[in-house]
């Protein structure tokens, strides 16, 4: 199997995973599927500078192939704005389930408990 | 280089200095961070409209930050789009910010002030740029801040709204990302001008990639301009914000439409193979429904900030059926309608804004309710933005659609979209006599509870009637914004021009 089908498997796995979470009713799962769902992205970023195993990005003495620096800086970027867009997402689910007691995404009560009720 | 060559990053420096400056007066002293922050403002604004004087010669200027040269550097380009878009965004934030100071809103919470000035910052650069990966991090700057303004003043209520709105956005950004993936892997750059050159030059083998990464970017603008089917984020979050900055917003999802129309002709042009002309097929009907549910919308709303929320819907959706034909005549219209529809979506949120300080426990909801003060002239000034939102004679909403109507009388397409426009308009027309009837007109059923609000001096209805005052400027000076956005028109349908000033003569 090649490392290409590898990568590609992997990131297919993650957004099925994600999209699938995203889905869900609940703000907590949510969370976790965009977060599944950005480490699918970041990881397809880096591999779009195409599969290079083991040449430095910029420079080396006597190295004739590189591997592409830019999806690095592309990854670094969007790596830092997605963690920085999860924590917020956080704090927003935990203030919306204080103040609304619910948590779920729509901020509706919850279906399940309320039918137990 | 000159001064005057650098005034191009002016609109994303100043607002990047003065929102951490009016951070740091703000807790201490309020009127010092309110004169910082409408300074900033008014700066902003000299420097949007020196840039639109500059762009008046019909030159586009490209600006390498950091001196780093096209395509390899990150780049700025100026020309009449991003000049008209960069007056238009200071203007609207000058009214909106004016108003929110007379009005206290900024008091509601520590921050308006910071996050204003970086929603600012994120929407000139949008603008501005040109290069698509940093459009992306200035589509997050102004969705960063866009959470702390809709947020402000907290609440159940907004905070329900604001999970929905931050998860969409989210997930839109992963798209964004994704599409510019594709894009850099065909490529290898990612600076606009040089996307357009090597996108042509794609091979057989690449086309139905391209066309993938097209529709992607495509669906991710579409989702910030609210475009049906992708628009139940907005009339939600919008309803549930606060008034004022309902009112900014106003701005943003045309900044998706700006994004459209920035892009399409320039790297999905005719030249680009299988992704020519991408959305083209998908994005009128897409429209037409937009009109017709944002109409809709206006009749079936129950509140008036619901109301205003689902005009900016139908302008959009009336905006973009200009855009989809991608036509020099048609865009012209499509940008006049789009200046004029940011300011009338505005004024609709500011006299709600104005009206629902005076109702009292009524608030916005259109219902009847007792006599309350200041009821002629918000009622007024509710009827003059209906004429503006729904586009009725004198104001420039009607010039707007009878612009588009004319000019897409030369497309295939023409009655549909005439019949589009004619009955979402009259569907518009009883929406908004309906929810002004009920508000201003109809006298509540004996035994309701009187309005308890405090008397409010009228000073919050001059940021409304200053932007009717602009919708009018607009209808009088008609001509010479016709001339500008056909110029403008042109410039963008000509994307070799857009190439040869980034990446120089050679190209």
């Amino acid at each position: 199997m090649s490392l290409e089908f590898l990568v590609a498997s992997a990131i297919a796995v993650l957004v099925a995973g994600g999209i699938y979470l995203a889905l869900r009713g609940r703000t907590f799962q949510v969370v976790l599927g965009l977060t599944l769902l950005s480490y699918a992205v970041n990881m397809f970023l880096f591999a779009i500078g195409r599969l290079i195993v083991d040449k430095p990005p910029l420079y080396a003495r006597g190295v004739v192939e590189h591997a592409d620096p830019l999806p690095q800086a592309l990854v670094l970027t969007a790596i830092v704005i997605t963690f920085g867009m999860t924590a917020l997402t956080v704090i927003l689910s935990l203030r919306s389930f204080l103040e609304s007691g619910s948590d779920q995404v729509d901020g509706d009560g919850d279906p399940v408990r309320e039918d137990a009720a | 280089m000159t001064l005057v060559d650098h005034l191009v990053v002016a609109p994303i420096v100043v607002p990047a200095i003065v929102a951490p400056g009016t951070m740091l007066v703000m807790r201490r002293r309020r009127m010092l961070s309110v004169i910082v922050s409408l300074g900033g403002v008014v700066a902003m604004l000299a420097a949007a409209l020196a840039l639109f004087g500059i762009a008046q010669d019909d030159a586009i200027r490209s600006y390498a930050l950091g001196g780093w040269v096209a395509p390899f550097g990150i780049v700025l380009v100026v020309d009449r789009l991003a000049a008209t878009m960069l007056v238009l965004a200071a203007v609207l934030a000058l009214v909106v910010l004016a108003h929110a100071v007379v009005t206290g809103a900024d008091r509601k919470g520590w921050h308006f002030h910071p996050l204003f000035h970086f929603q600012l910052l994120g929407i000139n650069g949008a603008f501005l740029t040109g290069d698509l990966f940093n459009l992306f991090v200035f589509f997050e700057v102004l969705l960063i801040a866009s959470y702390g303004l809709m947020l402000h003043g907290q609440g159940a209520l907004r905070l329900k709204a604001g999970v929905a709105y931050v998860v969409v956005n989210i997930v839109g950004s992963a798209l964004f990302l994704i599409a510019l993936g594709l894009l850099y892997g065909l490529t290898s750059t990612l600076n606009m001008a040089d996307l357009a050159v090597r996108v042509a030059a794609l091979g057989a083998a690449d086309q139905g990639l391209l066309r993938v990464a097209g529709l992607l970017l495509m669906t991710v603008f579409a989702l910030k301009a609210a475009v049906v089917p992708i628009h139940l984020w907005m009339p939600r979050t919008y309803a549930a914000t606060m008034p004022v900055v309902a009112a900014l917003f106003a701005i943003m999802t045309k900044v998706g439409v700006y994004a459209m129309i920035r892009t399409v002709p320039l790297i999905f042009g005719s030249g680009a193979g299988a992704a020519a002309w991408v959305p083209a097929p998908y994005l009128l009907p897409a429209a037409m429904a937009g009109a017709v549910l944002g109409f809709v919308g206006v009749l079936v709303a129950r509140g008036m900030r619901e109301q205003a929320a689902f005009a900016v819907l139908a302008s959009t959706g009336t905006l973009l059926m200009a855009v989809a034909t991608w036509r020099e005549a048609t865009l012209a219209a499509a940008l006049y309608y789009l200046v004029q529809a940011t300011l009338a979506g505005a004024a609709l949120f500011l006299v709600a804004d104005a009206t629902m300080r005076r109702r009292g426990q009524y608030a916005d909801a259109i219902v009847p309710s007792p006599r309350f003060a200041g009821q002629d002239a918000t009622g007024l000034l509710y009827l003059i933005a209906a004429v503006a939102a729904v586009g009725l004679p004198p104001l420039a909403g009607f010039i707007g659609k009878l612009l588009i109507l004319d000019a897409s009388f030369a497309t295939p397409d023409w009655p549909a979209i005439w019949a589009t426009i004619l009955g979402s308009t009259l569907v518009g027309v009883i929406g908004f006599s309906r929810g002004g009837s009920t508000l201003f007109w109809k006298a509540a059923p004996p035994g309701t509870d009187a309005v308890t609000a405090p008397a409010r001096s009228r000073v919050d209805l001059a940021a409304p009637l200053t932007l009717l005052t602009l919708l009018a400027l607009l209808a009088v000076a008609g001509g010479w914004v016709t001339a500008q956005t056909q110029a403008t028109a042109r410039q963008v349908m000509a994307p070799d021009r857009y190439v040869s000033a980034v990446l120089g003569e050679g190209r």
